[in-house]
């Protein structure tokens, strides 16, 4: 080596460490966590992203949600010193809806948690993603069985405060055969995970029970004309109760043509927890009128559900839309409060480990929330089930069992 | 030569079998259909008009896409936007509050008419409007840009509509004159469904004469024909297209009023699929041909309606509603390989083509 370039290195050696000296104080903290950590420096927020149904005829059942989110961050305030930040997505309550919003969450590094998806056919690529890339993520609202069933679509860091729909499913069926005293029924899915798997539990249990499930038919998103679906399902039977828990539009039009197919005039129709917002009650018009509604139990009876009532009426102006807005609460919650625990101070720096993270949600157990006490299983379902149908009376919705 | 001989011959073995494979799946199933015997004669007649009365709307629609095409040979995919925005701008500022004034109920076939008046005036105003912006400046352009711009215009019109009423699903109300069935040579069939049948045959014909008998109906087909030579004949081409996408707006804007008196709901996104399947319509009857486009659109709507009960449940698929759609497009694919052009359509001169 040339004596010049000696004294170029040399030169530039002290230069780097007397910038090294003089910058701010670097992280010390080093991250040993086995999925990587997230870091947040000083007067960074903590940032939180929610993938929920924010635009389509389901709207209602997403805003919902994201209410129930920005309120739980608005009571948290913050961690250690840090402000909390929600950067909304839409998934479309479709697999497409969650997949695109899944990469465009993983592609941001200091986002720590997931609040979504709204329905379980977008949680199931969303899931998929979020878990490859070592993130976690609470659903206030999937309740496909499949999603948290290790042979099928579970993923580590995945979790979710809403009920299994093995619960909601059994539900239906117990009311519809022992309260309604019906013995033949019929089953109609969209072909979503959701609507497909809800769909399924309620046919077994109601066949367990000794029922006769006359017809298991599916329609597709989109359709419009019901009418040949029906028919073949008045020719099987005919039933006396049709269960379709699908979503708003195809709901809409299942009702009102039930009423004009032949043999279907008196079947009784029952629906599910998709199809339970102002935007359903309208769709399904007149036609709705008597219909049943299984979902889940709202008369939370704790003090925490009045103050988020109350909050939500001065923060939106209204009353909540539809029936998920106390579980993203919860779910919000459980991040937030997973985030403190296992979060590092450093100064002003604060360090998340993203297994920790799981680990502590995994831990989750005798959790306090507002839809009842929490307690994960280790396929990430934490709900404290409480479910109940309603009866759609001039308009509302009128809870009549249990 | 010779290898293009015997790669030919592969081909045509290929679509020999294809073609012989779903017409044994079709026979199949419906012998097996038939010997099972599921459904009474009344749920097959049910089925066929409710798919009468869907072909009905297809045929409608597809109207548009086929009168479009023979004049300016675009496919006009914004032509759903069109269904669409007629009949959600009417829903929203006459019959909603029409009915719940009570209107409706007192003078519901006036009513009606002042629907079914807004939507197609709503409906031509977005037709005049989007060829004027979107298509008139690229009429010389090469043939895919007026369709990409097309497809533009399509999302534009869905997600303007959106941001100005709402993506929530709106009901139509329900009139009392329109509820239930009448009896037709001891058929019970739904009062929308012998409306909207009627409706769009009085269309259908009524379109077929003006096109055919007058001489505004001259000047389009001269335009269909050659614009230059009908441009030197004294004919205003502008206005003769214009005049096309007028017709086709108000056979979509009436299609939307149908839509809504049999549906009873209504969406910003309600173009989308009837706009595709009213395409597939168009070709399957032959693009261009305004008969023909009847033909397919009722075509494809028994199809879809009495297919997966037919053909599917036989072959002992699960849940063979799912699968309507699939058996549309089967439909389309076997009647182009069998005619390229169409049912109706004629063989396409290289211009046109």
């Amino acid at each position: 080596m040339s004596k010049r370039l000696f004294v170029v290195f040399a030169a530039l050696m002290v230069v780097g460490m007397v910038l090294t000296a003089c910058g701010p104080a670097g992280p010390s903290y080093e991250c040993t966590d086995s999925i990587g950590c997230v870091t947040y420096g000083p007067e960074e927020p903590v940032r939180l992203a929610s993938a929920l149904v924010i635009s389509g005829p389901n709207t209602d059942l997403g805003v919902d949600s994201q209410n129930g989110v920005e309120i739980a961050i608005d009571f948290k305030g913050d961690i250690a010193g840090h402000a909390i930040e929600l950067q909304a997505e839409d998934d479309g309550c479709s697999a497409e809806g969650g997949q695109a919003a899944g990469q465009k969450i993983v592609s941001d590094p200091t986002i720590v948690g997931i609040i979504g998806t709204s329905c379980s056919g977008a949680g199931v690529p969303l899931s998929k993603v979020m878990s490859d890339a070592g993130y976690s993520m609470v659903s206030p609202s999937n309740t496909s069985p499949a999603l948290t069933n290790p042979d099928s679509a579970w993923n580590p860091g995945y979790y979710r405060t809403a009920h299994n729909d093995k619960v909601q499913g059994k539900a239906m069926a117990d009311f519809a055969f022992e309260v309604l005293g019906v013995t033949t029924a019929a089953a109609i899915h969209d072909g979503d995970p959701y609507t497909e798997g809800l769909a399924r539990v309620f046919a077994d249990n109601f066949e367990a029970l000794g029922g006769t499930i006359v017809e298991f038919t599916a329609v597709n998103t989109g359709d419009t004309d019901m009418r040949p679906v029906l028919t073949a399902v008045a020719a099987a039977g005919p039933p006396e109760l049709i269960y379709y828990p699908v979503f708003t539009a195809e709901g809409g039009f299942l009702t009102k043509q039930a009423k004009e197919v032949a043999g279907l005039e008196e079947t009784i129709l029952a629906a599910a927890d998709g199809m339970i917002s102002p935007a359903a009650v309208e769709a399904v018009g007149e036609a709705g009128e008597g219909m049943y509604f299984s979902g889940p139990d709202l008369g939370f009876e704790n003090e925490l559900y009045n103050t988020f009532l109350e909050t939500h009426l001065e923060k939106y102006g209204t009353e909540p839309l539809s029936v998920f807005h106390a579980h993203a609460f919860d779910a919000t919650n459980m991040i937030l409060s997973c985030v403190e625990e296992v979060g590092v101070v450093d100064g002003e720096y604060l360090h998340v480990g993203r297994q920790a993270l799981r680990d502590c949600l995994d831990a989750t157990s005798g959790y306090d929330g507002i839809t009842g006490t929490l307690t994960c299983n280790e396929y990430g379902d934490c709900a404290d089930p409480q479910i109940t149908v309603s009866q759609l009376t001039a308009g509302e919705y009128e809870v009549v069992w249990p | 030569m010779q290898e293009r001989i015997k790669q030919i011959d592969f081909l045509g073995l290929i679509l020999w079998v294809f073609r012989t494979a779903i017409i044994v799946a079709m026979l199949w199933g419906t012998i097996a259909t038939v010997m099972d015997n599921p459904y009474s004669a009344k749920a097959w007649t049910d089925t066929i008009v409710a798919g009468i009365a869907q072909g009905s709307l297809y045929a409608l629609i597809a109207i548009g896409y086929t009168l479009v095409y023979g004049v300016l040979f675009m496919i006009n995919f914004a032509h759903g936007e069109f269904f669409m925005s007629g009949i959600m701008t009417a829903t929203i500022f006459i019959a909603q509050p029409m009915s719940a004034s009570g209107y409706l109920d007192r003078h519901p076939i006036i009513g009606l008419l002042i629907i079914a008046v807004v939507t197609m005036l709503v409906s031509i105003g977005i037709a005049i409007l989007t060829e004027r912006v979107a298509y008139r400046p690229l009429r010389g352009a090469p043939r895919l840009v007026p369709l990409i711009t097309a497809i533009g215009a399509s999302f534009f019109w869905q997600y303007f509509f959106q941001g100005l009423y709402g993506s929530e699903v709106k009901p139509f109300p329900q009139t009392d004159i329109l509820t239930g069935k009448i009896n037709i040579g001891g058929v019970e069939i739904l009062k929308t469904q012998v409306i909207v049948i009627i409706v769009t045959v009085l269309m259908l014909i009524g379109l077929y004469f003006f096109v055919v008998k007058t001489k505004t109906g001259k000047s389009i087909r001269a335009a269909a024909e050659n614009k230059d030579v009908a441009r030197l004949m004294g004919i205003d081409v502008d206005r003769a297209i214009t005049l096309t996408f007028t017709m086709g707006a108000a056979m979509a804007g009436i299609a939307g009023v149908l839509y809504a008196l049999v549906f009873r709901q209504i969406h910003f996104f309600m173009g989308f699929f009837p706009g595709i399947k009213a395409f597939t319509a168009a070709v399957l009857g032959g693009i261009g041909s305004i008969p023909g486009a009847a033909l397919g659109g009722l075509f494809l709507g028994i199809f879809e309606s009495v297919g997966p009960g037919l053909f599917l449940e036989g072959l002992g698929v699960p849940s063979p509603h799912q699968l309507k759609d699939v058996i549309a497009f089967t439909m389309l694919v076997l009647v182009l390989i069998f005619r390229p052009q169409g049912i109706l359509g004629e063989a396409l001169a290289e211009e046109k083509a």
